[in-house]
């Protein structure tokens, strides 16, 4: 099929100029960071805002190759990305160097290369080019689980990294699913398990399970109205859990209260199941069903959390969620980060005015906490105006992938969203303290190469695939 | 449309069941975006600790110790200087992990030490400044100085220690120490650490001899590095020097006087009568200021505060004794100006009067003569006639005017100096005997031993110099004080130029001042002859304070010379007897040191010299 078009000419304007509005933005806001007395030369090689001048000269031509190269290449070679990845995340994991603890680097001399920050991209095509044929039927069991393996296997791959970070944002290839169709009931309940996994670890599990227990009661009772099926299980809980009280006190005097109740609902519960069964009313069992399977999850949470989670990770989260203050420790960095951001003010102390950052009071400033220089030397109005060009980008995005006449080009859009998304809220949400310390950097902002380039690259295959959006990939 | 798969590609959206669900993630992003904002908005906008904190971070208030003023004698000569000493700080949230073991090398302390001042620090506040190591020495605090980068939260503080040009006057200039909680809490310009005068004229011209602290501001960054001044300085405020202070006291004969007490207790104070003036202040035993600075204070303060001879405490000021005969002047005054005596009357003596017994000398005797014999009769019999002065509707009422002219004196209350622990001394009130013997109930004869400066009486040397000054100025005084001048302004606004008149015309002063002179120099007879001087006329009295404890204490007042007087002298030598035998002869030097600068009789000095009542 003979090409029609200059894809140069077709290439979304906006979105490039949005692209290297925000590239230039975070190369100012190293150069803030960083920026000292002594080295004041913008192109010093030895600091970081040269060194990532390099960066953006690099994904610049970067891009350009990625536009030039066919958009069936990347349908075509969808998988082929895609398993070259897989490869690439178990090659670091054996030859990977260690820093922080984590093997997620590759090093070759002075450079350094994050195999995970080029997955994202790779999962995308790969996700995008599964369901491209699979005609929205996310319903099906055999037609989601492929995709659920497509989006867990980089997922788990980089999680034994240890990288969490990256984890959550594979998790953000749900709302792809979603928009493909995905139940909403299995989306939401998602988001739900996710709240509930922070409520768990705020309360005590034995007063979630007993909450939980009683809002499920009310919800039969709303959903039913009959007060036969709820008084029913309420009085076999009491009955249960009351003679088994009754027998530890006089026999064992050995299970705590709590063992007690939870053994009680256990029991209570499988006797309840019987007498729904019989009843054979759909609304309760559904209900059993999601009261039975919250108590399963929240008691799993606190498992996982106590036994499971590394300290350093058990430590971000309880300082997160207010379990622990500890300003000097590892709440430090959340700490620091919200206060540089805070003493901003509403129209910042000036560029390269930030006295938090420059003196070195917030770590990882050129990369996982950039926003705080933005939020210190440019204040409300500037990091308003950051967050506005993200809401720009990702609305342009999604406006972009809705007018794709392929479903492969719009699925893949979605991801692109899917990702930037979650980097964009993750790594501010954590900036400001709403969200746990996960190392994950600011799209286009961060200093560092791969990530640099890992964005690029995913943003330039969607700007390619729109380009030629009314040729056919064959 | 088939590829090599099998699979169908390219498949145009044509039917898109789930478009709908665009505006879910469309809402997703800008409800996530919102919620950034709003938390945004909270901290930037709305909560204000998150600048505070900022500066916290980043500011280092250092504060600017001015130096203390220095203090000079009357005549320019420096008595008190300053020296540099170095403290190092340390802010406990900023230290970082160390090499504990070369920082105590350096410092010279051991690492018990270092883990137990980090703790108290830490105690005291993690985020604000206290002291770690307290005047550090000048070579310690190079060696520290190379090193100082290795040790982020550590930084040291100049300060200023005090400096004695002569080991004199510790009493007179008091010391300085450290402010201890109670001063923090009561005046919140002091800090921990902060140093205040405790006693002296360091103590009394505290506010204008500290000077005013400043603060510069700098900005430092994680490491505590210093990295410039905050916003050029222009928030600094600048330490104020404090002021100078120059002191009455006549160096030379301040020293005199020390060396003259040596070996010896009691004190001496002399006065310029014309104005008040304190040109020497001896409290003996004393001791050497130098020992109450730097880190040798506290040993040093407890090893004085233990001496049996108790060096710390101002006799001068706060030792009350018996004025003994030193007192009969005053009686006489008091019988002149009630016409009860006139400078003719006589009364005879048969070696004492009633009770109260008297030495041998001619008899009968006029005023003169008596206060040159220093006769008890005398003035036993005068004093009675003041109390049972039929002008009076009682003994008590006579006995209050005959208080008051005391009071007059600046007896039994404070003479409004510069020093702060000034003791008031004692004359009894009328209720005081009132109680003793019940109301109405004594008579004259009852308290007959005030006549001769004895009984319960009591007084003290600054109190008996400025009685002697009064004298010699014919019936006033100014308050005696310490401190002529404050930077270059004179010490007004202490009431040391009001003139405190007492109510005895001057003519009944001339008739006492003939009997003083007649002490020293009146030849056969006279009680001090020994403190006679060559073209000085010396006026003085002698006196014998009773001592329940011990021997007696030598007590001796003068002025001189007569006309126009330049110098009121008190000397009181304890445990040395009769005022004649110590107290005369050294006041007689005393003045004679200070009217002309040497001294003719080397005997006498030496056998002042000789005397060693401190046993050693």
């Amino acid at each position: 099929m003979k090409r029609t078009v200059n894809i140069w000419a077709r290439i979304d304007k906006l979105t490039v100029f949005l692209f290297l509005l925000m590239v230039v933005l975070g190369w100012l806001n190293i150069y803030a960071a960083v920026y000292n007395e002594e080295h004041t030369g913008i192109l010093d090689l030895s600091q970081r805002y040269g060194k990532q001048f390099i960066w953006i000269i690099a994904t610049i031509v970067i891009a350009v190759f990625v536009v030039i190269i066919d958009n069936r290449f990347y349908f075509f070679f969808g998988y082929f990305i895609y398993g070259g990845a897989i490869f690439l995340l178990l090659l670091v994991l054996v030859l990977g160097k260690e820093i922080n603890g984590a093997r997620s680097w590759f090093e070759f001399g002075s450079l350094s290369f994050q195999p995970s920050e080029f997955a994202k991209a790779a999962t995308a095509l790969a996700l995008a080019r599964y369901l491209n044929s699979r005609g929205q039927e996310l319903t099906r069991l055999k037609i989601l689980l492929p995709a659920i393996v497509i989006i867990m296997l980089p997922a788990l791959l980089t999680a034994v990294q240890p990288d969490m970070g990256s984890v959550v944002i594979y998790l953000s290839f749900f709302i792809v699913l979603f928009r493909e169709g995905l139940s909403p009931y299995i989306f939401i309940s998602g988001l739900l398990f996710v709240l509930l996994f922070f409520v768990t670890l705020l309360f005590n599990n034995l007063y979630v399970t007993i909450a939980l227990t009683t809002a499920a009661f009310l919800l039969t009772w709303f959903a039913t109205r009959n007060w036969k099926v709820c008084f029913t299980g309420l009085a076999i809980l009491i009955f249960i859990t009351g003679s088994l009280y009754l027998l530890d006190f006089y026999l064992y005097k050995r299970l705590g209260t709590e063992l007690v109740i939870m053994i009680g609902l256990i029991l209570s519960g499988i006797s309840y199941a019987w007498y729904i069964y019989r009843q054979k009313s759909v609304a309760v069992l559904i209900m059993y069903l999601f009261l039975a399977g919250s108590i399963l999850y929240v008691n799993t949470v606190d498992y996982t959390f106590n036994h499971i989670l590394k300290p350093h990770q058990k430590e971000r989260v309880s300082i997160l969620l207010g379990l622990k203050s500890d300003p000097y420790g590892t709440g430090y960095n959340v700490n620091q980060a919200v206060i540089s951001i805070g003493s901003g003010g509403l129209a910042g102390k000036g560029y390269l005015q930030g006295t938090q950052t420059k003196f070195k009071f917030v770590p990882a400033q050129s990369t996982d906490f950039i926003f705080c220089t933005v939020g210190e030397e440019w204040g409300f109005l500037g990091s308003v105006v950051v967050i506005g060009l993200y809401m720009l980008l990702l609305l342009r995005l999604i406006f972009l992938s809705e007018r794709q006449r392929s479903v492969f080009s719009r699925i893949y859009g979605y991801g692109v969203v899917s990702i930037l998304f979650t980097h964009f809220f993750v790594n501010i949400g954590m900036s400001l303290g709403l969200l746990p310390v996960i190392g994950i950097p600011l799209p286009f902002f961060s200093y560092g190469g791969s990530s640099l380039w890992g964005f690029t690259i995913l943003l330039f295959i969607f700007l390619r695939l729109d380009a030629s959006r009314t040729e056919y990939l064959v | 449309m088939p590829n090599i798969t099998g699979e169908a590609v390219n498949i145009p959206a044509m039917k898109d069941a789930f478009i709908n669900r665009k505006y879910i993630i469309i809402a997703l992003i800008v409800l996530a975006s919102l919620l950034l904002i709003i938390k945004l908005f909270h901290v930037q906008v709305i909560e204000d600790s998150y600048r505070l904190s900022a500066e916290n971070n980043v500011l280092r208030y250092v504060t600017q110790y001015p130096a203390r003023g220095l203090i000079y004698d009357r005549n320019g000569k420096m008595l008190v200087n300053n020296q540099a000493a170095y403290d190092l700080m340390v802010i406990p949230t900023q230290t970082r992990s160390l090499d504990t073991t070369e920082f105590c090398t350096t410092l010279g302390i051991t690492k018990d030490l270092f883990l137990e001042r980090l703790k108290a620090a830490k105690i005291y506040s993690r985020k604000a400044p206290s002291i770690f190591l307290k005047q550090i020495s000048a070579e310690t605090y190079a060696r520290l100085q190379e090193k100082m980068f290795m040790y982020p939260g550590f930084y040291v503080q100049a300060r200023t220690l005090r400096k004695y040009e002569k080991p004199v006057a510790a009493h007179i200039l008091g010391y300085v120490s450290e402010v201890d909680e109670n001063i923090i809490k009561k005046e919140p310009y002091y800090k921990p650490g902060d140093y205040i005068g405790t006693s002296g004229i360091e103590e009394a011209y505290e506010k204008e001899i500290r000077g005013e602290k400043g603060v510069k501001i700098f900005l430092v960054d994680v490491y505590s590095r210093l990295k410039g001044s905050y916003e050029n300085g222009e928030s600094d405020t600048v330490a104020i020097q404090g002021k100078d202070i120059i002191s009455t006291i006549d160096l030379d004969l301040q020293e005199y006087g020390e060396f003259l007490m040596q070996n010896k207790s009691g004190s001496i104070v002399a006065i310029e009568p014309g104005s008040g003036e304190i040109l020497t202040l001896v409290s003996a035993p004393d001791y050497d200021p130098s020992l109450l600075v730097g880190r040798i204070r506290s040993d040093n303060y407890s090893k004085l505060q233990s001496d049996t001879m108790k060096p710390l405490f101002n006799r001068a000021l706060m030792a009350s004794y018996p004025p003994g005969s030193t007192f009969k002047p005053i009686n006489g005054l008091i019988g002149l100006q009630e016409n009860v005596i006139f400078p003719s009357t006589t009364f005879s003596c048969s070696n004492g009067y009633l009770f109260v017994s008297c030495h041998t000398h001619e008899s009968p005797l006029n005023l003169a003569g008596a206060i040159k014999n220093s006769c008890n009769s005398y003035f036993c019999q005068t004093f009675r006639k003041v109390l049972e002065n039929p002008e009076y509707i009682s003994l008590s009422s006579a006995y209050e005017k005959w208080r008051g002219y005391l009071s007059q004196f600046g007896f039994g209350k404070t003479l409004g100096t510069d020093f702060v622990n000034e003791l008031t001394g004692f004359i009894p009130a009328v209720s005081y005997y009132d109680r003793f013997y019940g109301k109405g109930r004594w008579k004259a004869l009852n308290i007959i031993s005030l006549a001769i400066g004895q009984g319960e009486i009591g007084t003290t040397p600054l109190q008996m110099a400025n009685m002697t000054a009064a004298i010699a100025n014919r019936g006033y005084y100014y308050s005696p004080h310490v401190v002529k001048k404050i930077g270059d302004a004179p010490n007004d606004g202490r009431g040391f130029t009001v003139k405190n008149k007492i109510d005895i015309d001057s003519v009944n002063f001339e008739y006492i001042i003939n009997g003083m002179e007649q002490a020293v120099n009146g030849g056969a007879g006279a009680t001090a002859t020994i403190a006679a001087l060559q073209d000085i006329i010396i006026c003085g009295k002698t006196g014998t304070a009773q001592n329940p404890h011990g021997e007696d204490h030598s007590v001796f007042i003068a002025f001189a010379p007569k006309e126009n007087p330049k110098i009121a002298i008190a000397v009181y030598v304890e445990n040395a007897g009769f005022g004649a035998t110590y107290a005369a002869p050294l006041a007689s030097l005393m003045i004679e040191k200070y009217l002309r600068g040497q001294i003719s009789n080397k005997y006498l000095e030496q056998y002042v010299l000789n005397l060693n009542l401190i046993k050693k």
